[in-house]
């Protein structure tokens, strides 16, 4: 059997320096009549279809007031469309058993779809996809009940003391900026949504010239197309693309503390961090697997764990986006040691700031993500998420090519210079959710 | 580590409860089996799609062997694994398999610990050296053991103490089981992990870490006879060792209703119900573990299913509801259903919709259409379930360590195809009965009225 795969993988490992932009990873690309972008990958070696359909519409254009519309519109999606009712679609999906999916972070909200690629079950589940995308009904009634379930999960969740750090540092980390808003809303403003801001929100922002399809699995080309042409096809163009205003930088330095109940605290600390396209972007996703990406080989696991058994979890990471998007480091400790968690991960970070990673470091890493390079992409599922994600923010189709000589190429300059620009202490915020301040300020001195 | 707690985690959050693990399992074309002398069993299920492996090494060890006042020693051991061997200084396993380009973790459940590194297939003999060597060789050091034991109770801090339906449903097999060491928490109680020491962890090291006590699974982009050839090289010289003998602790048969209320900071009430039920033994001839994972199925195996459909969309009574049921384990069996009451309902009335449903099923049955779009699940999870290696071999692997050959995995599937109404009808008449029921609520608590920590954390002294 043609294995598409593995004969990408065969030109990776043989001749991956020799490898034309194209052969890594065959994705197909074009445009619907109306303008949605496709990628699409065919491989044939199991009876299956991936799908996803993502479109500029997270949280981030929500409004502060109504804050929650924007994950309200996507879950309503599948409660309602094209003449069948929520059971009704739930039946049909199970019918053919397809799993469908959905997703919504502040730049982003879409569908996807797994079925099998047998003729009645993927025409019956991508039937129901397409009136899901395309002819949602956003009922009255079911609105208001998913509005009180939302919000008696928000009132739980905002008990909860990871909860409250979150909320604190997007809070402190991005002020006014729509990143700063939950996506799922606060109480007080999902019991705002109407039913026209849903209608409203779908209509401006469920465009079919700002829509990604991916798709990757047991499919021929025409087929595809045709499939694309069916998910998209009776959405409207928009007037004009959706922007995000840029994040603003912070000033300087805050800290929140917080008492809270629970036995341990909750700590995170960071600032706005980097775009989707930063120049920047791979010196510093190589740095930070150094610095507390990395798991039990970076310095903050280390610090932190291994040396002083202060946290189950500590770790730091970049989240780029469409503008810029968080720079974290986070930990959970025992109360009474947050004072000494924190001080240790202050420390790390400035002496990985100060005098950057070591040789040995940069080579592992690169070990790491390079050899590593393979388990990206040994499964549908995760070429699929590669997909939508080249599409969304307009990465070159040669992306995953490029990714193993992106790493090779970062040097310690590079990272050192990288981190500079991008990490400065001085502007960071830090939020301990547990201890009382009094109790943290004592601690810290010790 | 990242550790998941299998059943632990199914269990954590009342709206994650999955409806079945059978309806998940997965197919296994193409796998092929060796024993090595000293006993070590490997499993290799190829899977050409990609250059990539993943190999697996479980321990039939899990919190079900664990005694009275030790418990948490299975997981806390599992940690103590990445501490080091003569050859190995500690912290170098993961280094080294990261330097590979590997990613590497590890699991404890109730009833195995599992380890498990995802690599390019050139590196695979890194994983079996790595694994032979902590398999005979490793040392347990004092100092070492202080400093994990504490990331340990930070772990149990995180994933029960400071969650209001982990505390539920940690006190609840507490209640339901009184003689089954199902009844302690895999990751342990505070207070013995408090009092826990190295000597702890090196006797059960030595107890239960041999190649007679393991089943190594590989799956990916590997041949058979390469892969068996390496374990010869690497685990072949690892001397055998006498098991202590298991004692079956078996649960004594219930004898009513039993109820509890767990006070814990929350928002939400909520409630979870679990019947005593049995699991599959005779993969060929039982039928009732296969209707009873068509029966959680049909409860609550797509959003339009009963629970869901009644009680959350139409009724409004809930607002999250799930089922539970596990059929093959090494312990005693539970069918579980549980909820979250929507704002101004009570857990009462939700108990009461819920034994409703139950009730239907008992009285009424299904209907064929029901049980069909159950079975239409089974049989797409199975073509799905094969994009992913991990989980094939994770599959493989845990199915093993409970007594079930993966061969007799057709056999489960094609079971389960062929459950029909009136045997779901039959196993909610037998099993769902008021005599084997444990009702555990979660009464919420003000966070500002909640103590600020269990009283065993105050005596904990650093």
């Amino acid at each position: 059997m043609f294995n598409n795969v593995q004969r990408w993988f065969c030109v990776l490992t043989l001749c991956a320096v020799a490898a034309p932009a194209w052969a890594l990873l065959p994705i197909q690309h074009w445009q619907t009549k109306n303008g949605a972008r496709v990628y699409f990958v065919e491989t044939r070696n199991l009876p299956m279809l991936d799908v996803s359909v993502d479109f500029p519409a997270g949280s981030a254009y929500d409004t502060r007031e109504k804050s929650g519309v924007a994950a309200l519109t996507q879950s309503l999606l599948k409660l309602g469309a094209g003449g069948l009712s929520e059971d009704e679609i739930s039946r049909r999906m199970a019918d053919a058993g397809a799993q469908f999916g959905g997703r919504v972070d502040s730049d982003r909200s879409g569908m996807s779809l797994r079925t099998l690629s047998s003729p009645d079950e993927m025409k019956q589940s991508l039937d129901i996809l397409a009136r899901m995308l395309q002819r949602p009904e956003f009922p009255a009634t079911v609105l208001e009940r998913e509005k009180k379930r939302i919000i008696d999960a928000i009132r739980e969740a905002d008990t909860k003391p990871e909860t409250r750090a979150s909320r604190n540092f997007s809070e402190l980390a991005y002020g006014n900026h729509p990143y700063g808003l939950r996506g799922v809303g606060e109480a007080a403003t999902v019991a705002r949504v109407t039913r026209d801001d849903l209608v409203a929100f779908y209509r401006r922002y469920y465009t079919a010239d700002q829509a990604v399809v991916a798709i990757i699995g047991d499919l021929a080309r025409p087929a595809a197309e045709a499939l694309a042409e069916q998910l998209t096809a009776e959405l409207p163009r928009s007037a004009s693309a959706p922007t995000i205003s840029p994040v603003p930088s912070l000033a300087k330095a805050e800290m929140r503390v917080i008492a809270h109940p629970a036995s341990q605290s909750h700590l995170l600390m960071g600032m706005p961090g980097i775009k989707r396209d930063d120049p920047d972007y791979f010196p510093l996703f190589v740095g930070n697997y150094i610095l507390g990406g990395g798991g039990f080989t970076s310095r903050i696991t280390e610090e932190v764990r291994s040396k002083r058994g202060l946290a189950y979890s500590a770790y730091s990471y970049f989240a780029p986006m469409q503008e810029r998007g968080p720079f974290v480091i986070g930990l959970q400790t025992r109360k009474d040691q947050a004072g000494a968690a924190l001080a240790v991960v202050r420390a790390t970070l400035k002496d990985f700031l100060d005098q950057g990673p070591t040789a040995d470091e940069l080579l592992r890493a690169r070990q790491n993500l390079v050899g590593g390079f393979p388990l990206r992409i040994d499964s549908n599922r995760k070429i699929l998420d590669y997909l939508a994600v080249i599409g969304f923010y307009h990465l070159p189709l040669s992306y995953l090519e490029d990714f193993v000589p992106s790493v090779e190429k970062v040097t310690l300059a590079d990272i050192r210079a990288a981190f500079a620009r991008r990490v400065d202490p001085a502007r960071m915020v830090t939020v301990v959710i547990g201890p009382d301040a009094a109790t943290l300020a004592a601690a810290a001195v010790k | 580590m990242l550790l998941k707690f299998i059943g632990h985690a199914l269990h954590a959050g009342v709206c994650a409860l999955a409806a079945t693990a059978l309806l998940s399992s997965t197919a296994h074309a193409q796998t092929s089996e060796y024993k090595l002398a000293n006993g070590l069993r490997v499993i290799v299920k190829e899977d050409h799609r990609a250059p990539t492996v993943v190999s697996m090494v479980w321990y039939k060890a899990g919190s079900i062997d664990e005694v009275n006042g030790s418990t948490g020693v299975a997981h806390v051991l599992e940690h103590m694994m990445f501490k080091g061997t003569k050859q190995v200084p500690v912290g170098e396993f993961s280094k080294r398999i990261a330097a590979a380009g590997g990613r590497d973790n590890a699991f404890t459940s109730r009833d195995a610990t599992g380890y498990h590194q995802q690599l390019h297939k050139s590196q695979l003999p890194l994983a079996f050296e790595l694994e032979a060597d902590r398999m005979a060789n490793l040392v347990l050091s004092p100092e070492e053991f202080t400093k994990e034991i504490r990331v340990v109770m930070e772990e149990r801090r995180l994933r029960t103490d400071d969650r209001a339906n982990a505390l539920v449903f940690e006190q609840m097999m507490a209640t339901a089981f009184i003689a089954h060491p199902y009844r302690a928490p895999t990751v342990g109680w505070m207070s013995d992990l408090e009092s826990m020491t190295w000597h702890d962890a090196r006797d059960w090291y030595d107890r239960w870490y041999a190649p007679n006590n393991a089943t190594i699974v590989v799956a990916g982009d590997v041949n058979p006879k390469e892969v068996f050839a390496l374990a010869d090289k690497y685990f072949g010289a690892i001397k055998m060792k006498v098991l202590p003998e298991r004692k079956p602790q078996d649960e004594p048969a219930q004898r009513g209703i039993r109820r509890i209320t767990v006070k814990a900071p929350a928002e939400q009430p909520s409630l979870m119900m679990g019947y005593r039920a049995p699991i599959l033994r005779d993969v060929e001839n039982d039928w009732e573990p296969y209707a009873l994972e068509m029966l959680a199925g049909v409860l609550d195996g797509h959003d339009a299913a009963r629970l869901n459909s009644a009680l959350v969309r139409s009724e409004k009574i809930a607002n999250a509801v799930g089922t539970y049921y596990d059929s093959t384990q090494r312990g005693p069996g539970m069918f579980m259903v549980s909820g979250v009451p929507s704002a101004g309902r009570t857990v009462a009335e939700l108990e009461q919709a819920l034994r409703r449903e139950l009730a239907k099923i008992v009285t009424d049955g299904i209907s064929n259409d029901e049980l069909k779009r159950v079975k239409a699940q089974v049989v797409s999870s199975q073509v799905f379930q094969r994009d992913s290696i991990y989980y094939q071999a994770q599959q493989i692997g845990s199915l093993e360590i409970a007594g079930y050959p993966h061969q007799t995995m057709d056999t489960m599937i094609s079971k389960l195809r062929q459950v029909t109404p009136e045997q779901v009808q039959a196993v909610a008449k037998k099993y769902l009965i008021d005599d084997s029921l444990t009702v555990a609520v979660l009464d919420p608590q003000p966070l500002d009225a909640a103590k600020p920590a269990a009283p065993a954390e105050a005596r904990h002294v650093q």
